[in-house]
């Protein structure tokens, strides 16, 4: 009798403790390297791009906060500033400098939840509650300007909804005091332990071609080393009156691009971050922030695509208007979305423990994948 | 550095017909394109080195609803008309940018894939199909992706889609 | 053995049968006292652990539960009591069954030749040491059986890795401890506990008793021995870095995903009662297992029958010790890979342990 062997098809998710959500990864195994990597999404699909079809300009806003929800600020911002280019009107300084403050600070309790989820994935719980807990500092400050920890409605066309709290400059300072050295502590134990480097470095590399050619963006492109942030080469807002680095991988533990360079990418930023919101807020201005918001929104006939670097990379809104007073069409070019795509080539020839190494640092988040 | 402008003279050149015209718009100008050519356009547009879109940012697909309008029931079924597919690309060495538009009819969608030029357009152009109902010709894997695969009630994004009464015997309105 | 001694006269008195007397004596000291203690310190041990992980990531951990959520544990217990058992159609019920009542049994076995004081010993056997290393092996019959009969992918994949790596972590740790018994000459841990009597510098450690050269030639390599074993212990009881077999972020929970009530909560004790008799092996073995470091206070005092009591208390705080390292080493590690972890035993792990049973025995031929 001849001795057969079979792949073995093992899935991953929906419900799993670490695809992050409701995704669900088909393995084809042979004993514990992977063959290929099938992702099924659309399991947290809530038709955002249909629902944006019946609603006002306005109203589509608190729908944004529910795709990357651990952004929600960042995706407001981008919605905001595709449908003042669409209107065409000047924003007072003050709007454009509390909404990088917001982005920004939205960008570090991102990245801490990537990081901390990251490190949980790896096996060490600590650096996960370590960076939760230095993440609900930033909710608290989010939650005295607009009252809500995730889900903020904030940011709205031409303005903001409420002007910062007497006491944000100086709780933001304070943060920014405390975060420094957390930054340091998270490096202590994490980004150079030993096994922590064994398990990342060398694995899921990315070659920069690669991804560029994959639309990946995001820390992900900058782990492999290519130095293209949006902030910086497709400037909005106010940007570029801020003086910061854009760090990119530079396979310091193992080769450019790989699981170690994307984590410590995101590392590095967090510092990047802090730095733009110290500028901010040394030079805030005065002023109103209502005051541009139009009452009435009906762009003229015509199309927009403008995109912000999110956290997990370039968010792009593609609003198409007919002259009414509800978009046309909505499509929204989620990061996650793209870079999920790359799963599979990542994923082949490595271990089944490779794999959630690999989706860690991928950083998804599924209300943005599946929108 | 090319505007639009020079952009659509040298594709003009190259593809003449093949590329229809370039309709200008205060934001975003566009140049609409053949679907069936779409990806060999879209080669040219990757390998020259001149040009050098090798960031496809963004690949959408539009319900244009420009067809003739019949409300049935409170619902317009639409008849006629078009659905196009908009591609913004971008060179990350040139840091030039330029919007692509294809129609195609909305009773028999068809456009090239470009999911060989571009990896990226893989699942952007899955979600069209699921969506929108587009197929793309010579795509790789051309399932539904965001909707479920058993999915039989028509393309959600098209203007004139009607939910269904029952999905596996679960009441689809609530 | 003064407490058999003494319960067999009275048994034999009352009943006039021998082997009445013996059972009887034998199960009310030596198997009872292990339960009692054995379930405590699972309980303690689990409330520790989270006390421990809470306190080492700004938290405060359970606190609801009586003062600083001491009960917390026992409140646990209570709630898997009353869990429905749950038993999928596709499991194979039999094996299913058996599994979690041999992993336990495993290590329950393990504490029957602990010698927690010169006064107690489950079962003093000559064969101490080997008979703990063949008792730990039903664990791993446990886990596969677990694996397998879950009908689980993720399941079967934990009980296999975790089958894998306790059987090659067991090679290390015998080496260790073939140093030890060369150097002693002897398997039972009650005579080399005894052996390192005295104070603290007479413990394996550091060389042994007596003061010869050879004590201090067997210092360094002692202390390659000690690391070796303390590491493979942390694998063989699935500890992180090397819980692999469970890895929740991989494998759900690997071989017990599909346990409920209270046959996971058996799995679970296991694994913390497990816990305590590897490091307690590694403090008789190492650090002088009940010995006093320091002298005992009954000598001081003129009140001999202190000492046993001070044995245990010595005997429990260096486990507890070694228990709490692991909790240490738990909350702030990553968990290696299972090829890595491989790699670890038999790259480096076994051909150091070699080397160094080579070194430790022409040191003792000298």
């Amino acid at each position: 009798m001849a001795i057969k062997t079979e792949e073995m098809v093992l899935n991953m998710g929906p419900q799993h403790p670490s695809t992050h959500g409701v995704l669900r990864l088909e393995l084809v195994l042979e004993g514990e390297i992977i063959q290929k990597v099938i992702p099924h999404i659309g399991y947290l699909h809530r038709c955002f791009e249909k629902h944006c079809e019946a609603m006002t300009y306005p109203q589509v806003i608190p729908y944004t906060d529910r795709m990357d929800y651990l952004a929600a600020m960042g995706n407001e911002f981008g919605y905001a500033i595709t449908v003042e280019k669409l209107l065409g009107i000047q924003l007072p300084e003050r709007v454009e400098y509390i909404r990088v403050i917001m982005g920004e600070l939205q960008r570090i309790a991102s990245h801490l939840v990537a990081i901390g989820t990251y490190g949980a994935d790896i096996g060490a719980m600590t650096p996960f509650l370590f960076a939760f807990r230095d993440r609900e500092v930033i909710l608290n400050l989010f939650e005295i300007t607009c009252g809500a920890r995730m889900l903020y409605n904030y940011i709205w066309v031409g303005g903001l909804s409420h002007d910062l709290h007497p006491d944000f400059v100086r709780l933001t300072r304070e943060f920014i005091k405390y975060f420094r050295p957390k930054i340091v502590e998270m490096n202590e134990l994490l980004s150079t332990n030993r096994i922590f480097i064994e398990r990342t470095a060398n694995v899921g590399v990315l070659p920069l071609e690669t991804a560029i050619n994959f639309g990946i963006t995001g820390p992900m492109l900058r782990g492999s080393g290519f130095k293209w942030d949006l902030r910086r080469d497709d400037t909005y807002s106010v940007y570029n009156k801020f003086d910061f680095d854009i760090p990119v991988g530079e396979g310091k533990v193992g080769t450019v691009g790989d699981c170690w360079d994307r984590y410590y990418v995101r590392i590095l930023e967090m510092g990047e971050s802090l730095k733009i919101i110290e500028q901010a807020l040394d030079q805030l201005p005065e002023g109103d922030v209502t005051s541009a918001i139009p009452k009435r929104i009906k762009p003229p006939v015509g199309s927009v695509y403008k995109r912000v670097e999110n956290p997990r990379g370039e968010l792009g809104y593609f609003i198409i208007s007919n002259g009414t007073t509800s978009p046309f069409r909505v499509k929204v070019r989620a990061p996650s979305f793209v870079n999920l795509g790359i799963m599979d080539v990542l994923c082949k020839n490595h271990m089944v423990a490779d794999v959630i190494a690999i989706l860690g640092s991928v950083d998804i988040v599924l209300g943005e994948v599946d929108r | 550095m090319k505007s639009e402008e020079e952009l659509f003279n040298i594709l003009k050149t190259k593809f003449n017909e093949n590329v229809i015209k370039l309709v200008k718009q205060p934001i975003d100008p566009f140049i609409i394109c053949d679907p069936l050519m779409i990806n060999e356009i879209s080669l040219y547009l990757l390998s020259n080195e001149e040009l050098l879109f090798d960031n496809l940012m963004n690949l959408s697909g539009v319900d244009d609803a420009n067809g003739k309008s019949t409300p049935i029931e409170g619902i317009a079924t639409i008849e006629g008309g078009t659905l196009s597919v908009y591609y913004h690309l971008e060179s990350t060495k040139f840091r030039h940018k330029v919007v692509l538009k294809v129609c195609t009819p909305r009773e028999k969608p068809e456009v090239a894939s470009v999911a060989l030029v571009w990896r990226s357009a893989d699942w952007h152009e899955r979600e069209a199909y699921d969506l929108l109902g587009i197929k793309f010709l010579n795509h790789p894997d051309l399932r539904r992706i965001l909707m479920p695969y058993d999915w039989e009630a028509g393309y959600p994004l098209r203007k004139d889609y009607a939910n269904p009464e029952f999905y596996h015997g679960m009441k689809v309105p609530y | 053995m003064i407490i058999y001694d003494f319960l067999y006269k009275f048994v034999f008195n009352i009943t006039q049968s021998a082997a009445i007397g013996d059972i009887t004596a034998m199960i009310i000291s030596g198997a009872l006292p292990l339960l009692i203690l054995v379930l405590p310190f699972t309980l303690v041990a689990v409330w520790l652990e989270r006390k421990v992980s809470a306190h080492m990531q700004d938290r405060l951990g359970p606190m609801r539960t009586g003062s600083h959520g001491w009960l917390q544990t026992v409140a646990d217990l209570i709630k898997l009591l009353q869990k429905e058992d749950i038993v999928a159609s596709d499991n194979d019920r039999p094996l299913f069954n058996l599994a979690p009542i041999l992993v336990f049994a495993g290590s329950y076995l393990v504490f029957a030749a602990l010698p927690f004081s010169s006064a107690y010993i489950g079962s003093n056997i000559d064969l101490g040491i080997i008979f703990i290393i063949a008792a730990s092996g039903f664990v791993v019959a446990g886990i596969l059986m677990a694996g397998w009969s879950s009908n689980n992918k993720y399941s079967l994949l934990g009980a296999m890795r975790s089958a894998a790596q306790i059987i090659s972590y067991e090679i290390p740790t015998i080496l260790v401890i073939l140093t030890i018994i060369m150097i002693t000459g002897t398997t039972n841990l009650r005579t080399l506990s005894e052996m390192q009597t005295g104070h603290f510098w007479n413990w394996m450690i550091f060389g042994g008793a007596g003061l010869s050269l050879s004590k201090f030639l067997f210092i360094p390599f002692m202390l390659i021995g000690f690391v070796i074993l303390y590491i493979s212990t942390l694998a063989e009881v699935n500890r992180t870095p090397f819980d692999i077999p469970e890895a929740e972020s991989e494998l759900v929970s690997g071989y017990h995903t599909e346990y409920s009530g209270m046959k996971f909560a058996m799995f679970f004790l296991a694994e913390y009662a497990n816990m305590f008799a590897v490091s307690a092996i590694v403090s008789a073995i190492f650090f002088g297992g009940y010995q006093s470091p320091i002298g005992y206070l009954g000598n001081t005092l003129g009140l001999p029958w202190m000492i046993p009591i001070e044995q245990f208390l010595w005997f429990a705080s260096k486990g507890v010790f070694f228990v709490l390292v692991q909790m240490w080493l738990r909350w702030t590690l990553p968990r290696l890979r299972v090829d890595q972890l491989m790699a670890l035993c038999w790259k480096y792990l076994i051909p150091i342990a070699f080397v160094n049973l080579i070194i430790v025995g022409l040191i003792t031929v000298l």
